[in-house]
This record gives structure tokens, sequence and C-alpha cells, in this order.
């Protein structure tokens, strides 16, 4: 019997043709992005984490701003091991991106060695530490939005009214800390005599345990909650008390829990970025700065449905703060130490 | 708030119960998979598996019950890969183990970030609410902590319960026990033991899997990578501290359930005094402590780990 049927248009033939020319293709892929100044910024990012961390989505949340702009081309990874990181970063810099953003903390020496074997590549990347003149094409930059913090502390601080402060987070590192160390200060500025609850959970991903400990100190007598990781909002709503939020605005998701958020902007320091890899000026320079509340790089998060339930004389308080932050007449103190319980 | 005060505060039982409940569940699973014979180290990811499956029907707007079910069936269905691999194949059950783990975890991610491709914080489900059991809820410490959780958690503790009456007292107790014993003897009594060991991975899996639901269905409201962060591994050492007996790894799993809770409890007390990760060690520390003690004398199962080929002398 002779069965016969619609034939596949692809034979063995074609395929083979099609392979081989997709496979030259992919050796040749700088010479497009040269040929025109105008054309976008060619834009990769390597993250350790998913781009849900919050970290990380303020990263992508302003590429993605840039993409719509037109102004770059932006392809990312996610959730690369450190153990994979420096590979990434090679491939991408083989593939002909001119700007790799990313976090180096873990793999500071790795990532800087990548940036010393391609010299005509601009890197940007999260760091505990600053430029050097060895890579003249390695910038840094981390949140620093000790001010957004510091404004948020106060807040809490004329919020609490047992005088005691939650805070749960990840890992004590300088990010961490800084913006913690920030946001006492600020409510001690409100209540000097306040008591804070600091605990580490040890992990960035673990939202139950993030809970977990949040509770603890719910029952040591917290009526307001730090949220440094996902998981505390949820205790601090469920216990029907306040948080703080850090890095992004969740009040949405906690229209009764979440009083105010210190959020961090990370569009000024992409754009500078962006602007001198075009002009051909990029350098080893310290982006922190632009996560400054003076270059826009960090606010408090509007009130919304805290509108009108935070006393006045604090609103007051933080208004002058912001406008002397903003004036370079009051700095709030850049302090990475590890904070403790009191 | 003092250090022995902490003991008797019924919100720290409460916690307890609360972190013990996924431990239960996926002990009482890799309980089932090694009194059969095999070791299941795939539980990490398949508890990944039932975490993420779970969670992604209720999203997709399941119901509750239905999402635990998925999640089971998802379980039962690496259990089975497992098996596949460990038993009719005779592959090491170590590396297999950790190549589910592997593959499982990878697997979810790539089909977490395919359903959810532009997301910046991942969604909420609405999870299960504490449901106070009439009557009981009322008494003092044990009330709440027992009798004022979630559905789930009341489900754990039938579970071990369930698990212990099967083992002990039924057929398939007993013919599940023999293969991890003597497996030659249970071919002489004309049962399959490809079949029983089979099964036992499968439905070990499925408990593996609902321990993982629990923690984005219950203990949490949303999934995310990394969330079950060695949970697994913990329920692979509860299994060698219960000495392969349901009772004594459900005690396991509330011991060390109780250490976690009080150490975020003690980190407050000291004030700073101490490094918070002496705190975050202490669980492990101490149960590797009661290990030592208590497993020195424990009687695994003879058969374990050792793949059974049929006539093979």
């Amino acid at each position: 019997m002779n069965v016969t049927g619609p034939t596949l248009p692809i034979t063995r033939r074609s395929l083979l043709r099609a392979t081989a020319l997709g496979a030259a293709a992919l050796t040749l892929p700088g010479f497009a992005g040269r040929a025109n100044a105008q054309a976008p910024v060619k834009v990769a990012a390597i993250y350790t984490v998913p781009v849900e961390q919050q970290w990380v989505s303020r990263i992508h949340t302003a590429a993605t701003a840039a993409v719509t702009r037109g102004e770059i081309e932006y392809v990312f990874s996610e959730s690369t091991a450190n153990g994979d990181y420096e590979r990434v970063m090679r491939e991408y810099s083989e593939a002909g991106h001119d700007l790799i953003i990313g976090e180096a903390f873990a793999v500071e020496q790795a990532a800087r060695q990548v940036a010393a074997d391609y010299p005509d590549k601009a890197f940007l990347l999260g760091s505990s530490f600053k430029p050097s003149e060895d890579t003249p094409n390695f910038a840094v930059f981390d949140n620093y939005i000790q001010d957004a913090s510091y404004l948020s502390g106060i807040v809490a601080g004329a919020l609490t009214k047992t005088g005691n402060i939650g805070m749960v987070g990840g890992f004590p590192i300088p990010e961490v800390n800084r913006l913690m160390r920030a946001f006492m200060a600020g409510a001690k500025e409100v209540k000097p005599d306040i008591t804070f609850q600091v605990a580490f959970i040890g992990s960035w991903f673990d939202p139950p345990k993030a809970k977990e400990t949040a509770f603890a100190q719910i029952d040591a007598g917290a009526d307001l909650l730090y949220a440094e990781r996902f998981g505390v909002s949820d205790a601090a709503q469920e216990k029907g008390i306040l948080a703080v939020g850090n890095v992004i605005d969740t009040q949405s998701d906690y229209p009764e829990t979440v009083a105010a958020s210190a959020l961090w902007h990370f569009e000024p320091t992409l754009d500078a970025a962006i602007a001198k890899v075009k002009a051909g000026t990029f350098t080893a320079e310290d982006y922190g700065v632009y996560s400054f509340m003076k270059e826009g790089g960090c606010t408090l998060a509007p009130l919304g449905t805290f509108e009108g339930k935070v006393p006045a004389a604090a609103m007051k308080l933080v208004a002058e703060k912001e406008a002397a932050i903003k004036a370079g007449t009051f700095v709030v103190e850049i302090n990475d130490q590890e904070p403790k319980s009191n | 708030m003092d250090a022995i005060d902490i003991l008797l505060t019924g919100s720290f039982w409460v916690a307890v119960i609360r972190i013990a409940s996924p431990l239960i569940f996926a002990t009482m699973g890799e309980l089932i998979c090694e009194r059969a014979g095999v070791l299941n180290l795939g539980i990490e990811g398949i508890m990944t598996v039932g975490a993420f499956t779970g969670w992604l029907t209720v999203y997709l707007g399941g119901d509750l019950w239905l999402g635990v079910a998925i999640a089971a069936l998802a379980g039962v269905a690496f259990g089975l890969l497992h098996g596949l691999l460990t038993v009719p194949l005779g592959l090491s059950q170590h590396v297999t183990g950790i190549g589910i783990t592997l593959l499982a975890t990878s697997l979810t991610y790539f089909t977490y970030r395919v359903a959810l491709p532009e997301v910046t914080s991942p969604p909420k489900i609405e999870p299960f609410q504490p449901f106070p059991l009439p009557g009981l809820s009322g008494i003092p410490i044990v009330g709440p902590a027992l009798f004022n959780q979630t559905p789930l958690t009341y489900l754990a503790f039938v579970l071990v319960a369930v698990v212990a009456w099967i083992l002990t007292r039924t057929p398939v107790g007993i013919a599940l026990r023999a293969v991890g014993e003597n497996p030659a003897a249970v071919e002489a009594q004309g049962i399959s033991v490809t079949a029983v060991r089979m099964g036992a991975v499968a439905v070990g899996s499925a408990c593996m899997a609902v321990g993982g639901a629990f923690l984005t269905m219950s203990a949490f409201n949303s999934f995310f990578f990394e969330m079950i962060n060695g949970r697994g591994w913990v329920c692979i050492a509860l299994v060698v501290f219960g000495s392969w007996r349901p009772g004594k790894a459900l005690l396991g799993a509330v011991l060390f359930a109780a250490f976690d809770a009080y150490q975020v409890r003690l980190q407050q007390v000291t004030g700073g005094a101490i490094p918070y990760q002496v705190f975050l060690m202490l669980p492990y520390v101490l149960s590797i402590l009661a290990l030592i003690v208590v497993a020195r004398r424990a009687s695994y199962p003879k058969a374990l780990m050792a793949p059974y080929q049929k006539g093979e002398r």
C-alpha cells in the first residue's frame, strides 16, 4: 500500500544549510552594533537572583524604561550562580554588548579581571568596593538610599507607640546595614530612647522564615517592623501592626500596613552611564552618588493610604530634612557597620 | 523577655508547630521511600515542585485543595522518574536523587518564568487560614499551638498516624517494610519488589511535594525561587533521627522546629552580644548532637540503597 500525505517542507539538506547559516551569523554579532553611533546602546545585565528580588527589580525597571525610550537594547540573565558569573560576563563581552551591568558583590576579583580583559567595554556593577585605576572601564554603584531611609525612619519613629521597632534583614552586608543604620538614626531623631530588635535570617529568599522572625519580634513587643525582606510586611499585616518598606513600594499590597517606604530609583545611575557610553567618556567612577536624594536616586514614597495618619510634626520634620539633604546642608551618615539590637 | 519565659508563651508553640508542618510532610515522604529501600535525595527539588505547582494552581483560579492535589500529583511524577531510574534500572540512588533535585528545581524556575514573564514582585494567593477546632482550641498553650492551625497542619499530623498504621498494621505496610529489609523474601512470596518500591517512592514523593506546597499555600502566600532553602535536607536527617519510625520522626521534626523558633526569639534576648550566625546555626548543631545520641542505636532498613535485580543472588 502506498501511503501519501502532506510532506514537510524541511529536508535534511535544507535543515543542514539553515543550521550552518545560523551558526555563521552567530559568529558575527559585533558588526551591526558599531555601524551607527546613534544606534541604541547594547546593554546586558547579569543578576545573581531573579528579577523579582527587590534590589534587582529596580535595575530591571530602569533598564526596561530605557528600552521603551529607545535608548538601549537590553538583554539579561537572572539567577546566575556566582560560580558562573565570570563566564556569563565574558560571553556578553564577546557577544558585542557595549555596557554590562550587574552585581559584583561576591565576584569582585573575577569581575575586575573580565573588565581588564575587555578594555573597550563598559562595566557598571553593584559593588561594596571602590573603582580602581587598574580597570578604567569598571565603574561601581550601589543603592545608597540612606537619605530616603533616614526620612522613613522619622515616620517610623513618629508612628511607633511602644517605642519598639523590629528589623529583619537577609545578611548584614554594607548595602543592608547602611539603610538600617540610616533608618534607625531617623527614628531616634523623633524618639531618642527607641528599642530596636535586629535579626538576620541568613537567606535572601525565605519569606516563611522572615515572617516567623517578624512574628517573634512582634511577640517581644515590636509594634512597627522595618521590612527589608519579603514576608515581614505579611507578619505585620496578620498581627495588625505597621511596617516601613525599603527599596520598593509595596503599599498597594498592604494598604493598611505599609506606612512609608524608602524607594530606590536606578534611573539616574543608568541614564548617566548610558550618556557616558554614548559620549565615549565612561570611566571608573563611583556611581553610588546617583542614588542620593539630590540626584533623584531615592525618594520617600508618597504616604498614600497613610495620608493624614502620620503626625503633622513628623511630616514637617521630614520636609525640613528633605530640603536640607537636597540643599546639601544636612548629610545622612553612611554607616556600614552591622546594626545590633539594643 | 527571659530565655526560659519564651518556652512558656503560647505564640512560641504556635510557631513551633507551624515551622514543623512542612518538615513533617516531607519527613514522612522520605521515610516511606527509605523504608522501601530507596533513598530519595530528590526531596529538595520535589518540595520546590510542590511549592510551585500548588501555588500556581490556586493563582490560576483553582481551589486550595485542588492545589494540594496537583502538587501531590507533580510529586508523584517526579517520584516515578526517580523510581524508574533507581528501581528497575538500579542506578545509584545518590546520583539520581541529586539529579532529580537539580532537574526539578531548574524546571520549576523555567516554568515560573515562562508562565510569569513580566512580574516584578511575585503574585499572591489567598492561602489556607487557621481553622480553630471547636472546644479544643480554648485550652491554654496546647490549644492554640495544636488546634488553631491551618487545615494542612492537621493533615500533617493525620498523615503521621496513617503512615504509622499502614506500616505496622496492613499487608501493604508489611510488604513495603519487607522490600526494604529483604527483597528476595518478598519476591519469593510472589510480590513484585519493583511494584512495591515504585509505589512507595511515588507516594513518598507526593508527601514531599505537599510539604513544599505548605510553604506557599499556608506558611506564606506566594512562590519564591530558592524558598525551600535546605528544608529537604533537614528532613533526610530527621528520618535518621527518627530511626525510620514515623512517631520518632514526628518528634524530631517538632524538636527541630522548636530549636528554630527558639533561636529567633533568643536573638532578641541577648541584645546583639552574640553574632546572629550562632543562632541561625543553633537548630542544626543541636540536631547533629541529637542525631549522635539517638542514631547510635538506630536500625536502618537493611536493603536501603541496595538495588534489587530479580533472580540475582
